[in-house]
């Protein structure tokens, strides 16, 4: 990862934001407070409702927050209107404008701005280049494909040079194939223009993938701020562990703890090595994670033993469901091999073989 | 069975429609015709000819009806349509606020009452402010006119509003509009189609009332239907039908404007 | 400084006095030229004619009285006035039956319209809308040159040799019935039309699989979904037909009165305003009785529908 300069290009500080009083009372922001670092790509990510979208309209200017501070580059922004804002933003609908072409569309920022003519048209001219669309300027953005709307609403937000370009699901209404272009896409715009990039996503996928960092919110609070592999691998709470990606879920004791590493014994009675997420409280029964892909079934002895239940064939992989002698469930993902088939039966006895690097203890 | 079930067929359904369809035009073709009738009497038919036309053109009462006509028209098509904009912008697209709910049923009020009431009701008040200022000129017909166009005005202009993305607005915003910019750059021109079908609808329901200025006109104020409802009563000539036809002509040629701008989506 | 909420709060009052402002001169308008004068009749109709028309201020219940009661000139006797009452009941049949005849032959014409295909239905509205915006005194006309002695309906029965002598239409309350539910016609079909337009007919398929005859579909399942339709559709033709004045005034003659005609007379050479006054807020009640009837209607099969 290449090192990113340590200046914040906004901050959260303890926003609170409350729809409707009295009895329909609803916190859709509970204190938050977060950094976004300059120049990365930040991923607020998580199911609808839990936040993310009210927190993008207070840093646009759309909605006021009801306590708290909005710091852009330490200046404090959460009262001023949007127009007033050097941010923009990618709708989900794209909102372009249905009666102006492509270019007007593009350089309406510029213009709202004052700035002259010529520049406009070579600032517009730059930013039709820039999203590959220069041969279709003239058009009504009715007369464009999804795709190129897309891209459209990309320029038209990234025109006037915003400190922060803040995207709101801007993918989801495009079909599969074209996603996947348009996350490389939007991946070489933040690279290009070095701005602040705040994405807003319900779609893990897109957000390990594209992300520099990730903050995953539920019910109103940010959970976890990390690196997309922190997030996936040393998830902190069972809601991120299980929001993310598929995973097992283990009681167990833990002992020795030292530099963020413990010794966690198992139901089987097997004791394994794990991770330890920061700020956990010893306590009797903690919850260890493993995920699937990071364990083994063998027909010998493992840590865990167990019943195979179920086996399902995903193409690339082959989940195998474990009925542990525990009374715990456990899946293993086992890559497949063109030749032959998994290996394992329904009903087989089998033993689960989890790595010296496999677990991960939540706080809660 | 030998037919395939129609699942939409009701029967009997299409026939009586097509009565009404015909029995909606006919009249109005036969009243056609006879505007172009020689003869003097409208029983029988004397043969082709446009001299009822010519005679409706050439009949002072006739024009200077129309004209004030179209003079109260149209005003009153302006002045109802700008209030009803605005109105609009002020009833649509928010949570609801006091008084709202008033608003709507302010507004909508012309419509809820039968026209000989506000008739009625104009000629009492109107005839009183008469007294006190002197004044009898046309602006009283034009006062009310305004008045019973608002809601009608006031119909597509907020459908529009209310069928209009607003995040439209908050990317202009986003983009360094300033809220007046973002009305008259983005807010107007999307809701023009609704204003124009409105000023539309007002101007034909101001040119088709007769009740209301029946009872608020002073004399010599006729306008095109007064005029014809008193040669109505008086006895029947071609003229009528003549005038009738004009006036049926620029009806439809509205409608279908109306129909063109109401229907276009963007 | 002011907190986020004092802001947001000062924000929410500066936009509600905004709407008050945008939407005053409208509201000013329909004050001064509608609803506001609507007061003065009030008032008007607890007060003493004028020699020459116009009141004097003085009150009397003289007018209320007298749109149901005659006072007899010589013993000060009260009976029903035989004369209102009549035109009382006359008004409301026809303004009932102009319903039933509009919305009996409205709902067919409707269906059919929504059940065409999407492109030849923006055809048949548009036939429906033209009679709905030409002048109503126009098609009044129209159908007083159809319907009179000399129309071509007694013409052409009269060749046919149905009739011997032409059959009297018009200056009947059969005439103002035909010129009304000719009239009001499209106000019945265009709202049937609006939520017949967006009827579901997979509701419709399923009726059929669950074995329900046509008229069964017909009954327990178009028309309660149409319902709102109907209802927007009767209340759009019966307000207009109660107080209607072109219609009566053309093809009733002078003897087959309607109210709007009897309350024109009172402020004509009947010169009584106080009554005039009286008659316009009874038919404004009736208005409002109906329209009340109609939404807790309107309400409750919402109920049951939403």
């Amino acid at each position: 990862m290449p090192d990113k300069p340590d200046r914040n290009a906004i901050e959260v500080v303890n926003v609170s934001k409350i729809f409707g009083s009295g009895e329909g009372r609803v916190a859709a922001l509970d204190a938050v407070s977060v950094s976004i670092r300059e120049n990365e790509f930040f991923t607020l990510l998580g199911p609808s409702g839990c936040g993310k979208t009210t927190l993008l309209r207070l840093i646009a200017g759309f909605d006021f927050p009801t306590a708290g501070e909005i710091l852009l580059y330490g200046q404090d922004i959460a009262l001023l209107p949007p127009f007033k804002r050097p941010v923009n933003t990618v709708f989900q609908s794209y909102a372009l404008f249905p009666h102006m072409t492509v270019a007007d569309n593009i350089g309406f920022g510029l213009e709202m701005l004052g700035k002259p003519k010529t520049q406009i048209k070579a600032r517009v001219a730059e930013m039709l280049k820039l999203v590959k669309m220069e041969a279709l300027a003239g058009r009504r953005t009715s007369q464009i494909s999804g795709g190129q709307q897309q891209r459209v609403a990309l320029a038209r937000a990234l025109a006037p040079q915003p400190k922060v370009l803040l995207l709101d699901e801007p993918l989801s209404a495009l079909d599969y194939k074209l996603r996947k272009e348009m996350q490389i896409e939007l991946k070489r715009l933040q690279h290009e223009t070095g701005i602040t990039f705040i994405f807003v996503t319900h779609d893990q996928e897109e957000a390990l993938t594209m992300s520099d960092r990730i903050a995953v919110m539920s019910s109103g609070k940010i959970l976890q701020v990390g690196s997309p592999w922190d997030i996936y691998d040393k998830p902190a709470e069972r809601f991120v562990a299980d929001f993310i990606g598929e995973t097992n879920f283990l009681t167990a004791a833990i002992s020795e703890m030292a530099n963020g590493k413990a010794r966690a014994t198992l139901k089987s009675g097997a004791t394994i090595e794990a991770t330890v997420a920061q700020g956990f409280q010893p306590k009797p029964n903690a919850t260890v994670v493993v995920r699937p892909e990071h364990a083994k079934l063998t027909k010998g002895k493992g840590e865990l033993s167990g019943t195979v239940d179920n086996i399902v064939y995903f193409g690339t992989d082959t989940h195998i469901h474990v009925h542990l002698d525990s009374g715990e469930l456990f899946t293993v993902r086992q890559q497949n091999t063109r030749s032959a088939g998994c290996g394992f039966e329904k009903a087989d006895k089998v033993g689960i073989l989890i790595g010296s690097d496999a677990a991960q203890v939540l706080k809660d | 069975m030998a037919k395939n079930f129609s699942i939409k067929h009701q029967p009997g359904f299409t026939a009586i429609a097509a009565t009404c369809f015909i029995v909606l035009y006919l009249p109005i073709i036969v009243l056609v015709i006879y505007a172009f009738n020689a003869a003097s009497s409208t029983s029988e038919w004397g043969g082709f000819s446009l001299k009822w036309f010519q005679s409706a053109w050439q009949n002072t009462q006739v024009v200077d009806a129309t004209l004030r006509s179209f003079q109260i028209g149209s005003i009153a098509a302006v002045l109802s349509t700008t209030f009803a904009t605005m109105a609009a912008l002020a009833t649509t697209r928010t949570a609801p606020y006091p008084g709202l709910t008033f608003k709507y049923a302010a507004i909508n009020q012309p419509l809820m009452v039968p026209e000989i009431v506000t008739g009625v009701a104009l000629l009492i008040f109107f005839s009183r402010i008469k007294i006190f200022t002197g004044y009898s000129g046309i602006g009283y017909l034009i006062a009310a006119h305004t008045a019973f166009c608002i809601p009608f005005a006031y119909l597509p202009i907020r459908a529009r509003l209310e069928n209009m993305d607003l995040t439209l607005e908050r990317a202009a915003a986003d983009l360094y509009a300033t809220p007046w910019k973002t009305f008259r750059r983005i807010t107007l021109p999307l809701l023009w189609p609704g204003i124009l079908a409105g000023l539309m609808l007002a101007f034909v329901i101001s040119l088709d009332d007769v009740v209301i200025t029946e009872f608020v006109k002073s004399g010599g104020q006729d306008t095109l239907p007064t005029y014809m409802l008193g040669q109505i009563r008086r006895g029947i000539t071609p003229e009528i039908n003549a005038i009738s036809t004009a006036f049926l002509l620029l009806s439809v040629a509205i409608v279908t404007l109306f129909f063109f701008v109401s229907r276009k989506r963007d | 400084m002011a907190t986020a909420e004092e802001v947001a709060k000062a924000a929410e009052r500066r936009d509600v006095r905004d709407r008050w402002l945008l939407s005053a001169p409208a509201l000013l308008v329909i004050f001064l030229a509608a609803t506001g004068p609507l007061l003065i009749v009030l008032v008007y109709s607890f007060l003493t004619p004028g020699p020459y028309g116009d009141v004097k201020w003085q009150f009397s219940p003289e007018a209320w009285i007298a749109v149901f009661l005659e006072r007899d000139i010589f013993d000060d006797t009260l009976s029903a006035a035989a004369a209102h009452v009549t035109i009382f009941l006359r008004s409301i049949k026809l303004s009932v039956v102009t319903t039933i005849a509009t919305l009996v032959l409205g709902f067919p014409t409707a269906y059919f319209m929504a059940t065409r295909s999407e492109k030849t239905r923006d055809l048949w509205l548009f036939l429906i809308t033209i009679p709905f915006w030409t002048n109503l005194l126009i098609r009044t006309f129209a159908v007083l040159q159809i319907i009179r002695n000399e129309g071509i309906v007694n013409s052409i029965l009269l060749k046919l040799g149905i009739i011997s002598a032409p059959i009297q239409i018009l200056y009947t309350d059969t005439a103002i019935l035909i010129g009304m539910a000719y009239v009001y016609l499209p106000l019945m079909v265009l709202p049937i039309y609006a939520s017949m337009e967006k009827l579901d007919f997979r509701l419709v398929e399923a009726g059929y699989d669950l074995y329900a005859t046509r008229f069964q579909v017909l009954r327990r399942i178009i028309f309660p979904l149409v319902k709102p339709g109907v209802i927007a559709g009767s209340i759009l033709v019966f307000i207009p037909a109660l107080g209607a004045y072109v219609t009566p005034s053309v093809l009733g003659g002078g003897k087959n009165m309607m109210l709007s005609n009897l309350i024109e007379l009172q402020f004509g050479q009947g010169r009584n305003w106080p009554l005039g006054s009286a008659l316009s807020i009874a038919v404004m009640i009736i208005v409002m009785v109906a329209l009340l009837a109609y939404v807790r209607n309107a309400g409750k099969s919402g109920v049951r529908h939403g």
